[in-house]
């Protein structure tokens, strides 16, 4: 009972942040969100970059080489074929190899 | 009826890199919450109506260790503020669509935004019509993933380490993407340059939210400099 408690408060806390925004300027969007809402995207990514590569480690094995050089495959594929798919998937399998066979 | 179904097929292309990624990390929340001793309907619960990858497993040792509402509630808001700017961001592109909007707004995860944020879609598809079916597909693929964690656990056959390198890759796609296609860099360098400060300054358990307030920060007064040019 206490777990159907707890798994319904982050339900309903995570649907509140979720809608907060829309609900909140649903009339008229200020101009200073708007530019938010322009802006904020690419430098999210840019953030979500950095947050999945928080735990390599620059001073010790394998100094996040794994994940650098697939993150560069990545980089390199997209902007040579510009399909999301096929970037993501060699990015993948050159890190699955990379920390299954080499490091 | 063309339309529908270019409509479908268009969604689902899209939210296949979504597809390996979030059955992969679904798995692993099955098998966390298989060994904190709850079974299949939990977790399918929760993957249903929380939907939030982060919260969810830090909500295994919430659940587990009898932690209060109260807890659960302030360490629900502290892990997923960041959804406070998808939200922004998606104001205006989700405006007209209706019917489709509250689902779409609930099941704006991390990934989803990622491939809807750019507000390009397919030509020849209902653009909110396709929102909704990226989005419903890689719920379904969330759901999916947890309940085969939960049911086969670590019996799966072969190794999938590294496999969860798809959503790093998934970001970093939609990074060079989004770089490739505007002239003005200095919004994503903001968000590489400040994360990175963060990261280094707070550590990597604490950088998240002083790096959401710093970005803010910068762009809100960058703000003149983008008036000033226009």
């Amino acid at each position: 009972m206490k777990s159907a408690l707890l798994i319904a408060t982050m339900s309903i806390v995570t649907i509140f942040l979720r809608f907060l925004p829309f609900v909140g300027f649903r009339n008229e969007t200020p101009k200073y969100v708007s530019y938010l809402g322009r802006v904020l995207p690419p430098a999210i990514i840019g953030m979500l970059v950095v947050y999945c590569l928080k735990d390599i480690t620059p001073m010790a094995a394998p100094f996040g080489i794994p994940e650098l050089l697939a993150a560069a495959c990545v980089v390199g594929v997209q902007a040579w074929k510009r399909k999301s798919l096929i970037s993501i998937l060699t990015g993948t399998i050159v890190y699955m190899v990379l920390v299954q066979g080499v490091f | 009826m063309e339309l529908k179904n270019r409509t479908i097929r268009q969604a689902f292309f899209k939210s296949i890199p979504v597809l390996a990624g979030y059955v992969v990390l679904g798995i692993g929340f099955g098998i966390l919450m298989r060994d904190a001793g709850y079974g299949v309907l939990w977790t399918a619960a929760m993957s249903l109506f929380i939907y939030a990858g982060s919260l969810q497993y830090v909500g295994v040792g919430l659940l587990a260790g009898g932690a209060s509402a109260l807890t659960t509630a302030i360490t629900s808001v502290m892990v997923n503020a960041r959804h406070l700017f998808y939200s922004i961001s998606m104001i205006d592109k989700y405006k007209d669509a209706g019917k489709y909007k509250p689902y779409m707004i609930f099941a704006l995860t991390d990934e989803t935004y990622s491939l809807l944020c750019d507000g390009m879609t397919p030509s020849g598809v209902e653009p909110n019509q396709y929102r909704f079916l990226v989005s419903l597909f890689n719920h379904s693929y969330w759901v999916a993933g947890s309940i085969i964690g939960s049911l086969l656990g670590a019996v799966l056959p072969f190794s999938t380490e590294g496999i969860e390198f798809s959503m790093t890759a998934l970001f970093a796609a939609a990074f060079t993407e989004q770089w490739l296609t505007t002239r003005d860099h200095i919004p994503a360098l903001t968000g590489l340059i400040c994360t990175l400060l963060c990261l280094v300054v707070f550590g990597r358990d604490n950088f998240l939210i002083p790096a959401m307030l710093l970005i803010t920060l910068v762009l809100t007064l960058l703000r003149g400099r983008e008036e000033g040019r226009v």
